[in-house]
């Protein structure tokens, strides 16, 4: 990977001026995703907060072709950019050594939840496009409502908190691991975590073939809390385990943990500073709590043991 | 070189496709479209196309990878039915929105519910306020002859828009018809290369596209859109024109059969055509003055040829296959009438809705719509303006 004084050298792809959110992650991930790239990026983006507010006729903030076409579409509409490129090169239509970063940037709703299909469909048929969840756990553009990626006990506009309910009742959808069984590059990564998640990028867009980052990414505006606390609150979700980062290569066997951390703080740390966790902190609700370390504890032991098995490939 | 050889409907779009030889289709297979799916994936396996076949899941990502592959400058094609067209419907919208110049043949099946696998034009009529062009052929041959034109109308500079080429389901779709095939080179040379105006693969320009419009501006870039397709019927005609210049065959956007003289007419599309023709001569052996409107070009709707057709007419029957439930009428009766009305013609006018889910139309059946057109052409007086054709119980 570059070096940070390499880095510092490249343009910024993703211009000032949007309408995004004080604190919102989706810039921070947008640009981190843009400066890794490999290639000539092509960015396909589902209707979401980064969408409605990045490209806003006549204005964009985008110094590379975009293209917003529908909401549970974005790994279709990029699985046509791809049999685009590889017919036109087939035809000599295109410059021999040009090569081009095919990515979709979607949010989790775009993504876990009416666009699972079409993702599913761009993983299984191979399309060389690096997919990017910026995972904020919510439908956020709409107004905050529970997605797929909500995480248990979250309250939201559709999981209110009340006396006969407390948020959501779910956990989250494990997507990363679904995309794993689809023999892709997949990796989870975090915006606190700027080095692992560009590393992770150019990895994938240098694979031939689909690949699927899930990257946490903390919303002020939906998750409660003040904007400056955006990078702050990823680091937390890691150093619980809730976040974990690591990355699945050879089609889905090989499984490692990027960052172990030295002392696994409790949810609590992490939880604390949400108010859409506020409810969990209330007394009676200390269920809650329990229920949300004993599900992140379950998955944090499955993946370090995939991990291990995975030590001898 | 050209020959003529036997082709059913899917058979001879699919030939088409073969010649036009596309960078990329992406389509799935439904009933009575399937033929075309497995023929053109054929192509691909012998080897005999470069197209990038994309075999999606669904046909909403069929829709979706066509306006990836157009925006990214590829000339791309799909292909459906029925529910493959309403799954595709928001796509439709955004696939004439961002002016992306595909190709979709449409192989007209009914909708669900009931489930029905048989022929009617719900499906593509539903889709008439999508802003694409819509061409619905009466056979196999302009099947493959429409196919051919409609890559050099949606690439036309000035009309940049998708096509839609319709076609009966089973009734076109898998009958048998000699066909004649041009030479490949000269369907080559016809279509010739596809120049896009804007282009995703262009890195050097980065262009946003498809983004969020506002009060401000929205109005404007949907009238802009709709005079495009208003606009696009001389070209339409143009394309035909040399298209029959060159190779002898071409259809008009509208055809005035045995109209120049006609009492009486049936106004109507795809395949019904055909038969209703057949019924016409029947009826001027009989010395009845009978025509029939043929309406090609559906989208843009053709008001002053219909209107000018209609002249003169003394009652007109509009037959289709399709239902417009609760609406004074169903939609190319609504068509017509609105045509007339612009114009300023006086024509008694009925609606005939027929064949839903495949019930045949026979030449018997449409000769009645004649002999009822007859009484109004007699008395002056419609006594019944909505009719539903072979409808079992209804008076
Ligand atoms: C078919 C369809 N259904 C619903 C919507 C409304 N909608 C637009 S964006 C959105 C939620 C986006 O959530 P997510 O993908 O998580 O992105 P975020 O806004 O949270 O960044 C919804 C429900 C739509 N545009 N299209
Ligand atoms: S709601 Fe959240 S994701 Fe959306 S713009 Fe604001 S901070 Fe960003
Ligand atoms: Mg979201």
């Amino acid at each position: 990977m570059a070096s940070l004084k390499e880095l510092s050298q490249r343009e910024i792809l993703f211009t000032g001026g949007h309408r995004l959110c004080a604190g919102c992650p989706a810039p921070i991930v947008v640009k981190q995703v843009l400066l890794a790239a490999p290639h000539a990026p092509i960015v396909v983006n589902p209707t979401c907060c980064l969408e409605i507010s990045s490209a806003v006729f006549p204005y964009t903030a985008w110094k590379v072709p975009y293209y917003h076409n529908a909401f549970e579409n974005a790994a279709a509409v990029a699985s046509g950019i791809d049999a685009a490129i590889t017919a036109l090169r087939r035809r000599g239509k295109l410059d021999e050594n040009k090569k081009f970063s095919v990515i979709a940037i979607g949010g989790d709703g775009g993504t876990y939840d009416i666009g699972f299909q079409a993702l599913s469909g761009m993983l299984e048929r191979g399309h060389r496009v690096l997919y990017v969840c910026y995972d904020n756990g919510a439908y956020m553009n709409t107004g905050i409502q529970r997605s797929g990626a909500t995480p248990y006990g979250a309250w939201t506009t559709t999981s209110h908190v009340g006396d006969a309910q407390k948020g959501k009742q779910q956990h989250r959808k494990d997507l990363a691991w679904i995309a794993a069984a689809h023999g892709a590059y997949v990796a989870n990564a975090s915006l606190h975590n700027w080095r692992d998640l560009m590393r992770k990028v150019e990895k994938a867009l240098n694979y031939d073939g689909p690949s699927f980052i899930n990257v946490q990414a903390p919303c002020p505006r939906g998750w409660r809390f003040p904007e400056d606390k955006t990078v702050e609150i990823a680091r937390l979700g890691t150093e619980c385990c809730f976040y974990p980062l690591y990355e699945v290569e050879d089609r889905g066997r090989k499984w490692v943990i990027n960052y172990v951390p030295r002392n696994k703080i409790p949810v609590t740390e992490y939880l604390k500073p949400q108010g859409r966790f506020a409810h969990f902190f209330q007394k009676g609700n200390e269920y809650l709590i329990e229920e949300f370390q004993a599900e992140v504890d379950r998955r944090w032991e499955h993946l370090q043991r995939l991990a291990k098995m995975s030590e001898d490939l | 070189m050209r020959k003529t050889i036997g082709l059913t409907g899917d058979g001879a779009a699919a030939e088409a496709m073969r010649q036009i030889d596309p960078d990329v289709v992406a389509a799935y297979p439904i009933t009575p479209q399937t033929e075309i799916v497995e023929r053109f994936a054929e192509f691909v396996a012998e080897g005999s196309v470069h197209t990038e076949l994309v075999t999606v899941e669904s046909e909403h990502s069929a829709m979706s990878a066509c306006c990836g592959s157009s925006a990214a400058g590829a000339r791309t094609i799909t292909c459906t039915s029925s529910q493959g067209l309403a799954l595709m419907h928001e796509m439709l919208y955004i696939a004439a929105g961002n002016r992306l110049p595909i190709v979709l043949i449409n192989v007209n099946r009914t909708l669900s519910a009931p489930i029905n696998i048989h022929n009617d034009q719900s499906d593509s009529l539903g889709s008439r306020d999508a802003g694409w062009i819509q061409l619905y052929c009466e056979g196999a041959q302009e099947v493959y002859d429409t196919v051919i034109q409609a890559v050099r109308i949606a690439e036309d500079r000035s009309v940049m828009l998708p096509v839609m080429v319709c076609l009966d389901g089973f009734v076109v779709s898998h009958n048998v018809e000699p066909i004649n095939v041009l030479d490949d080179q000269e369907v080559k040379d016809f279509v010739g290369e596809f120049r896009p105006v804007i282009n995703l693969l262009d890195t050097e320009n980065p262009i946003s596209m498809g983004n969020l419009t506002l009060p401000e501006y929205f109005f404007e870039h949907k009238y802009a859109q709709a005079y495009a397709l208003e606009q696009s019927k001389p070209v339409i005609a143009k394309v035909d024109k040399e298209f029959g210049e060159k190779f002898g065959r071409s259809y008009g956007i509208i055809e005035a059969y045995r109209m120049d003289d006609a009492e009486i007419a049936i106004v109507t599309l795809g395949s019904m055509v055909g038969t209703a023709r057949v019924v016409a001569d029947d009826l001027r052996q009989q010395g009845i003055k009978a025509g029939v409107l043929k309406i090609r070009c559906y989208r843009p709707f053709p008001i002053d040829e219909v209107a000018e057709a209609l002249k003169g007419v003394k009652a007109a029957a509009v037959m289709e296959k399709a239902l417009s439930p609760g609406a004074p009428g169903p939609a190319v009766f609504s068509d017509v009438l609105g045509a007339l009305y612009h114009k300023g013609v006086h024509v008694n006018l009925i609606s005939y809705v027929a064949g839903l889910g495949g019930r045949d139309v026979p030449a018997k059946s449409i000769r009645r719509v004649y002999e009822h057109l007859q009484k109004i052409a007699a008395s002056g007086k419609v006594d019944r303006i909505l009719n539903y054709l072979d409808l079992r119980g209804w008076q």
